[in-house]
């Protein structure tokens, strides 16, 4: 190879010419073999338009299956936890699936688009898992991740913004409702989902109205204050507001090579997604087992002393380890030093108090912090508006 | 209130020996098969009019005395019409080599070679004798904590160690090579060396130089632990193995219905409560017992959507693609072949002139086509048993290899030229056969998957491998007969220690239940 290459090998989203342009940093990080921004401009601005105004993410890498066939209700009760059947139409879950032994492969959210027809959005890629699952099933698994351009639209705002943009009626969507509207002479389809804990929308699309959507969204949204931003100010926003994510808080039980490296659903927290009613799933048996016995381990909101993010700290009993920090920040519109830790399932009651113990470096510097935490019940950002039909239009 | 205890799919030999123990320790049972003839692989089939012949296993060469006798089998009528017979090696020229128990024997076997068959012949059943006691029990689990597991594999290994130094290297040497290099490094005869080599690939998809075929011949071999010196004609062909075990079942009470087919396992959340027969009628029982192998069993009667992807996959992927037909022929008159007395011909006659002849009707099968020059296990049956053909008259049976199950051009359309094949190979052996014949049938694997209800028509319910043996059989993870569907159990050949007419897949199963207790 001769010839000097200065383009990247990264696939580009339907959205990168409006991304790049906009992309001051010129940051980019990897998911899903997609480039993708991690923050545009100011992460702590990003943050606070999710917060205060809008704030326009691309989640266009974000994995897409499509499910369909006479026995796709069938096939996907048996790959996730809990029962599909009680999604509607026009509907999405937010649904995990495990392996045979109940671990945790990971997260998603599951829409319900026609009878029999569903998308399931995931982290992971898991089209082997999917398809060895389909074995006795007439099901059709299409990845359709580049087919399906996606924006999350976030924030306060967001329902003004997209109404601006022409999508009338779009208040009177229920959280995890899908309403269809069409935008330039093709379906464009709007569900009452993110990752933000916020008010806030995702907009799902063909690639080649991608661009014109971007440009529409921006020019309605201007008044509004929108604003695009990237991966690490989302990071903030759904620790703030409780949201695990695979790799980070959990190893994809399929990615584990350790033993006991993976975790159960009970362990993080998400025993109201499995449904034992159901006959046959994927690590019913094993949870079952686990529901009696009892779980090693359990995933745990702390409110962190002081001001330090507790990145990676080690949670102590006494001097005993027992646990670690998975995700922390200091989140700014809760004003709470927030973690998530794992930890042995005996120090997981809330109340229970515990210490951190926080590594941080000024200067070259690094300190030592044993912080006291507490185990909390709830994530802090909770705001009413995440729920509110119809939606607030401010 | 269920109707049964327990309810067994399939008379095979292994769901009737495990109905029987079921029975004798009091349970209610009711075993329901397709066939009208209950036996399964052990079964005798009238093909023309007046011939009959054991349609699938022909030899009897590995019932286990300790079944024979709980079930009382000889009183129910199982009978050898001949036993201990000699293998012979077939040569084109009439020069035969003779297998007789530990000794062989030939115009062209050297003395070096006798006495290398006799300490291969002492070494092999030492280590048959250790797998035969591994038969017996349950297969130990490795993870679970379990004293029992625990104590069994300590047993196997104390077995190991007290074969001696020297053979116990040797087992740990010859366990993972092939047959081809093991008759390599002892013997000088090519015709002796394929004649034994032949029983480690017989029923399996493989050729000498596979992996695995040195167990394929312990395997084998474990016969001879159990008091056969050489391979027995059951009286009546092997129906006659199914009708004493069914008679024995029925002295303990087994009610057995035959030509009902089930539909599935019905379920309830997780636990198998009864059958469904096809026609709809509803049977209920505490516990079902498949008899079928594991794919058809989980495939077909429990159904994939209702069990978890792992184990799914695991179903998928146990190695069982039949390679063996069975041809049988109805002759006019005894065939004679080149250098045979009459005496000899009553024996097991084997076509494999050289290990590489092997080899090679294994090559095209690895690709989807049959051999064009076969190797083959033949029995003149009605030559101890006058009953299976008119007066003067003979059947013939082989067992041909290989003859891949999944033929690339289909069997419909090559059916009747690899039978051709086939007669005018045993013809170059026995000259004039052909004239000799007035019926004759061929069974592709397809045809025995159809007939006895064998996914891929694998006579062994899976490979008899090392990857799929003990803990592994039928899959990784497996739970000693019990499986992921509560209140079903497997009692077939797809369980430890595996196929052939031994009974002891049923044996295992049946105890296991029963120290389970009656809700298990």
């Amino acid at each position: 190879m001769s010839e000097y290459r200065d383009e990247t090998m990264m696939l580009k989203t339907p959205f990168h010419s409006r991304v790049e342009a906009a992309n001051e940093l010129n940051e980019w990080d990897g998911w899903s073999g997609y480039t993708t921004p991690v923050a545009y401009t100011d992460v702590e601005l990003e943050y606070f338009a999710i917060r205060n105004s809008t704030g326009v993410f691309d989640l266009s890498p974000m994995t897409k299956y499509r499910i369909s066939g006479p026995d796709a209700e069938a096939y996907l009760n048996r790959l996730v936890t809990r029962d599909v059947s009680k999604i509607k139409i026009d509907r999405v879950g937010y649904v995990i699936w495990c392996d045979d032994e109940g671990q945790m492969m990971d997260d998603g959210t599951l829409f319900h688009l026609g009878k029999n027809d569903y998308r399931l959005c995931s982290y992971t890629r898991v089209m082997d898992w999917m398809s060895w699952a389909a074995m006795g099933f007439d099901v059709r698994i299409v990845d359709e991740t580049s087919e399906v351009a996606a924006l999350a639209v976030q924030g306060p705002t967001s329902c003004a913004c997209l109404s601006a943009m022409g999508l009338t009626g779009l208040e009177e969507l229920k959280p995890f409702g899908i309403k269809r509207f069409t935008f330039a002479d093709t379906e464009l389809m709007v569900s009452r989902t993110g990752f933000t804990g916020d008010l806030g929308y995702e907009l799902w699309i063909e690639p080649q109205h991608a661009e014109a959507l971007w440009d529409q969204l921006f020019a309605a949204g201007k008044h509004y204050m929108i604003k695009p931003i990237g991966s690490s100010a989302l990071d903030l926003a759904r620790i703030e507001t409780g949201f695990l994510q695979a790799g980070v808080d959990f190893v994809p039980a399929q990615d584990t090579v350790r033993i006991g490296r993976s975790r159960s659903p009970f362990e993080l927290g998400l025993s109201w997604l499995v449904d034992f009613e159901k006959p046959v799933f994927n690590g019913r048996k094993a949870l079952l087992k686990e529901s009696v016995e009892g779980s090693s381990y359990r995933l745990v909101f702390l409110d962190v002393e002081g001001n330090k993010p507790a990145a990676n700290s080690f949670i102590l009993v006494g001097p005993e380890q027992v646990g670690t920090v998975t995700s922390a920040a200091w989140c700014p519109t809760a004003k709470s030093n927030f973690a998530f830790a794992q930890v042995e399932a005996k120090y997981a009651e809330v109340g229970r108090e515990l210490i951190a113990e926080i590594y941080y470096q000024r200067e070259l510097h690094w300190t030592r912090l044993l912080a006291k935490c507490t185990v909390v019940a709830a994530a802090p950002f909770n705001p009413p508006r995440r729920r509110q039909t119809p939606a607030p239009m401010c | 209130m269920t109707d049964y205890d327990v309810i067994v799919v399939g008379a095979g030999h292994n769901g009737l020996v495990c109905a029987a123990y079921l029975a004798r320790a009091g349970r209610k049972v009711l075993v329901v098969e397709a066939n009208q003839q209950p036996g399964g692989g052990a079964a005798t089939r009238e093909f023309a009019d007046g011939f009959s012949v054991s349609a699938c296993a022909h030899w009897l060469t590995h019932l286990n005395p300790e079944v024979k006798r709980d079930l009382a089998l000889e009183h129910h009528g199982l009978t050898l019409a001949a036993r201990d017979l000699d293998s012979i090696g077939l040569d084109p020229g009439g020069q035969h080599v003779t297998v007789k128990g530990d000794s062989v024997d030939g115009p062209s076997i050297s003395t070096g070679d006798k006495a290398a068959y006799q300490e291969f012949h002492r070494m092999t059943l030492k280590f048959s004798s250790l797998l035969a006691n591994a038969f017996k029990l349950r297969p130990p689990k490795l993870v679970a904590g379990n004293f029992s597991d625990r104590l069994n594999l300590a047993r196997l290994g104390l077995g190991m160690k007290l074969m001696g130094k020297q053979d116990m290297s040797e087992l740990l040497r010859l366990a993972l090579i092939n047959i081809y290099d093991v008759m390599e490094e002892r013997f000088d005869n090519e015709l002796l060396k394929a004649t034994l080599s032949f029983d480690g690939v017989l029923g399996a998809h493989m050729g000498p130089r596979s992996p695995n075929t040195v167990f394929g011949y312990l395997y084998r071999r474990v016969g001879d632990v159990y008091g056969f010196n050489g391979p027995a004609v059951v009286r009546g062909g092997m129906g006659g193995v199914g009708a004493a075990l069914v008679e024995a079942a029925n002295s303990h009470q087994v009610v057995c219905r035959t030509g009902v087919a089930v539909q599935d396992i019905m379920l309830k959340a997780d636990r198998a409560r009864g059958v469904r027969l096809v026609g709809g009628e509803e049977i209920t029982a505490k516990l079902v017992v498949s008899n079928a192998d594991p794919k058809t069993t989980f495939n077909k009667l429990v159904g994939l959507p209702n069990v978890e992807t792992g184990l799914a996959r695991r179903v998928k992927n146990i190695r069982m693609q039949g390679g063996a037909a069975k041809l049988h022929l109805a002759l006019d008159g005894l065939p004679e072949f080149k250098g045979l007395s009459a005496q000899q011909l009553g024996q097991r006659l084997v076509i494999a002139p050289t290990m590489n002849y092997i080899e090679e009707a294994f090559n095209p099968a690895k690709y989807g086509e049959y051999s064009t020059a076969p190797a083959m296990d033949i029995s003149i049956p009605s030559l101890h048993d006058a009953s299976l053909a008119p007066a003067g008259k003979h059947v013939l049976s082989a067992i041909v290899q290989f003859a891949p199950y999944a033929l690339r051009a289909g069997w419909e359309s090559e059916k009747d030229k690899f039978k051709s094949l086939v007669i005018a190979r045993i013809a170059e052996y026995a000259p004039g056969l052909e004239q000799l014949v007035t019926a004759s049938e061929l069974l592709t694997p397809v045809d025995l998957e159809q007939e006895f209800h064998m996914y891929g028509g694998h006579w062994h319910h899976g490979e008899i491998s090392l990857d799929q043996i003990m803990f592994m059989r039928p899959f990784p993870g497996a739970t000693q007969y019990g499986t992921a569907v509560d209140g079903l159990y497997l009692c077939g050949a797809g369980t430890h220690p595996g196929g052939g007419v031994m009974g002891l897949s049923g044996r295992n199963a049946a105890r296991e239940i029963i120290k389970r207790g009656n809700l298990a």
